[in-house]
C-alpha cells in the first residue's frame, strides 16, 4: 500500500508497504532514514524513539499505515543548520555516547523531556528516560548529559 | 493481509463486521510485537485512531465514558482525580512512549491476566462497552474475562468504551515486578472502597488464568467494617484486620510458576499488598482525603 506522511517536515510517500510493516522499518528501509535504530522490535529498549504527532513513541510499535497523514519526527532532524542540538552536544561531551546504539533513542526522548520541564530533577530524568536501555555506559554519564543539556538550555 | 482504516464509528462497526478476523490496532503495544516476531499474521489490522468517539473521554449522566483508544499518559494527565485507581495503574505501565500509544481498549482486548488496567477496572466496578453492527451492549468488567487471553467481545464487536462511576472513597493500586519500568506484572492487586454503598472491592492481576475480584475478601472487610462502625467512626484500622483481609485476597488467586515469579512468591506477595493497600486506603478515608 501507499503511506504519505510529514516525515521532519517533508512530505513523503512511499509505496509497497507492507500492512503489517512497523513504521520503523519504513523510515528505515524505504526511506533512507536509518538514525531509528531498529533493535528489540517490542517497545522494550527505546532504541527507535520518535515523535509521532509531537508525542514519543517507539516507530517499531507504529504500523506503518498509522503514519499516513501524521507527522512523524525523527534523530535526524535534530541538528539544524546551526549544528548540532544542545542536547546532542551535552551527549558527546559528557561522554555518554559508547557504542551509540542507544543514543538516538535517547536523544529524542531527552528533547521531549527538556521540551516540557525546563529543570527535570533527578527522579523526572529517570522516569522520562526509564523506556531506553543503554548496555554500556551504566547511565551515569547519560544523566550528566541530560543534566549539563537542561542547565544550557535554561540559561539561553 | 488487509489495512483498514475507517474514520468514523459507523464505518469502524461495518469494517468489523465484514472482516470480523481484522484485529484492532491502537497503539500497537502488543500487536506489533506479535507482526514483528512473526507470532500471528491477521487477516486484516483495523486501525482505530482515527475514530474520535474512540479516543476521547467525556462525561455522562455523572460518570466517565472512557473511550478505549485513549492513551494512559491522557489518562494519567486528565482522569487523575476522577479516576484515581485507573491512573495509578497506567502510571506502572510500561515506559513513557509506552504510554504515550497504550490504551485502557488494547488491554482488554489483549486479556491478559497480567494486564495493568485489570486490577484497577474490577475494583471500581468498571462496565465494558462493546459495539457492533448490530446494536451496543455493556459487560461488566468481572464478566468480562474469560479466560486466558480470552474476553466477552464477539467477533463482529469493536471495544469501544469503559464507563466508570467516580469513586466515593479511596482507591489504591499496587504492583510487584522486577524493576519500576517496563514490568510485565509478577502480581497485582486493586482495591476500591466505596462508603457510599458501603461495599468493598478488589481485583487481583497475574495471580489466577484471568483478572478476578477476591469476593470473599470483599464481603469479610466490608462486614468488618460495617459491625464495628468503621465507616462512621473513621477510627484507625486494626492490624489484624488488614492481615486478614491480605490472606483472603491471597486465598482468592491460584498462580502458576513461570519465568516472571513462582506461585508461592505471587501469593505471598498478594497477601502483602492487599494489606498495605487497604492500610493506605484507610488513612485516606480517615483523613477524608479519599472522600
Amino acid at each position: 500500500m501507499r503511506i504519505t506522511t510529514t516525515v521532519n517536515g517533508q512530505q513523503r510517500v512511499v509505496d509497497d508497504v507492507w500492512e503489517g510493516e512497523s513504521l520503523l522499518y519504513v523510515l528505515r528501509e524505504r526511506m533512507g532514514l536509518p538514525g531509528s535504530k531498529n533493535a528489540c522490535e517490542q517497545g522494550e529498549c527505546g532504541s527507535c524513539t520518535v515523535y509521532l504527532d509531537g508525542v514519543t513513541a517507539c516507530a517499531c510499535l507504529v504500523a506503518g499505515g498509522q503514519a499516513e497523514g501524521r507527522e512523524v519526527v525523527t534523530v535526524e532532524a535534530l541538528a539544524d543548520a546551526d549544528g548540532l542540538h544542545p542536547v546532542q552536544e551535552a551527549f558527546l561531551e559528557c561522554g555518554a555516547v559508547q557504542c551509540g546504539f542507544c543514543t538516538p533513542g535517547l536523544l529524542v526522548q531527552t528533547h521531549d523531556l527538556l521540551a516540557r520541564t525546563g529543570r527535570p530533577s533527578d527522579p523526572e530524568i529517570r522516569e522520562a528516560l526509564a523506556g531506553n536501555l543503554c548496555r554500556c555506559t551504566g547511565y551515569e554519564k547519560i544523566l550528566d548529559a541530560v543534566r549539563l543539556a537542561s542547565e544550557r538550555m535554561a540559561s539561553r | 493481509m488487509d489495512f483498514l482504516q475507517p474514520s468514523t464509528m459507523a464505518e469502524a462497526l461495518a469494517a468489523k463486521a465484514e472482516h470480523p478476523g481484522a484485529v484492532p490496532i491502537a497503539g500497537g503495544t502488543d500487536v506489533m510485537v506479535e507482526m514483528n516476531f512473526d507470532k500471528h499474521r491477521p487477516p486484516a489490522l483495523l486501525d482505530v485512531t482515527r475514530v474520535s468517539e474512540l479516543t476521547e473521554w467525556g462525561m455522562d449522566d455523572g460518570r466517565v465514558r472512557l473511550g478505549a483508544g485513549v492513551s494512559y499518559t491522557r489518562i494519567i494527565d486528565e482522569l487523575g482525580d476522577r479516576l484515581p485507581g485507573l491512573a495509578m495503574a497506567s502510571r506502572t505501565v510500561g515506559s513513557p512512549q509506552i504510554r504515550n500509544r497504550g490504551t485502557v481498549g488494547g488491554n482488554l482486548g489483549a486479556a491478559s491476566p497480567a494486564g495493568d488496567a485489570h486490577p484497577a477496572l474490577l475494583a471500581a466496578d468498571a462496565e465494558i462497552e462493546l459495539q457492533s453492527t448490530a446494536g451496543t451492549r455493556v459487560v461488566k468488567a468481572h464478566e468480562f474475562y474469560l479466560g486466558v487471553k480470552r474476553n466477552a467481545a464477539r467477533r463482529d464487536e469493536l471495544i469501544t468504551a469503559i464507563v466508570l462511576t467516580p469513586p466515593s472513597g479511596p482507591q489504591q493500586f499496587c504492583k510487584i515486578g522486577t524493576r519500576n519500568a517496563m514490568v510485565i506484572s509478577v502480581a497485582a492487586f486493586g482495591l476500591a472502597l466505596h462508603p457510599d454503598r458501603r461495599v468493598v472491592r478488589t481485583g487481583i492481576g497475574s495471580v489466577a488464568p484471568t483478572p478476578r475480584r477476591a469476593y470473599a475478601a470483599e464481603e469479610f472487610l466490608a462486614a468488618e467494617l460495617e459491625s464495628a462502625g468503621l465507616w462512621e467512626s473513621r477510627a484507625e484500622l486494626p492490624t489484624a484486620l488488614a492481615r486478614e483481609f491480605g490472606e483472603k485476597v491471597k486465598a482468592a488467586g491460584a498462580p502458576i510458576d513461570d519465568v516472571r515469579g513462582t506461585a508461592a512468591y505471587r501469593l505471598h506477595s498478594l497477601a502483602v499488598m492487599a494489606r498495605r493497600a487497604v492500610t493506605w486506603a484507610w488513612t485516606d478515608y480517615r483523613t477524608a482525603r479519599g472522600t
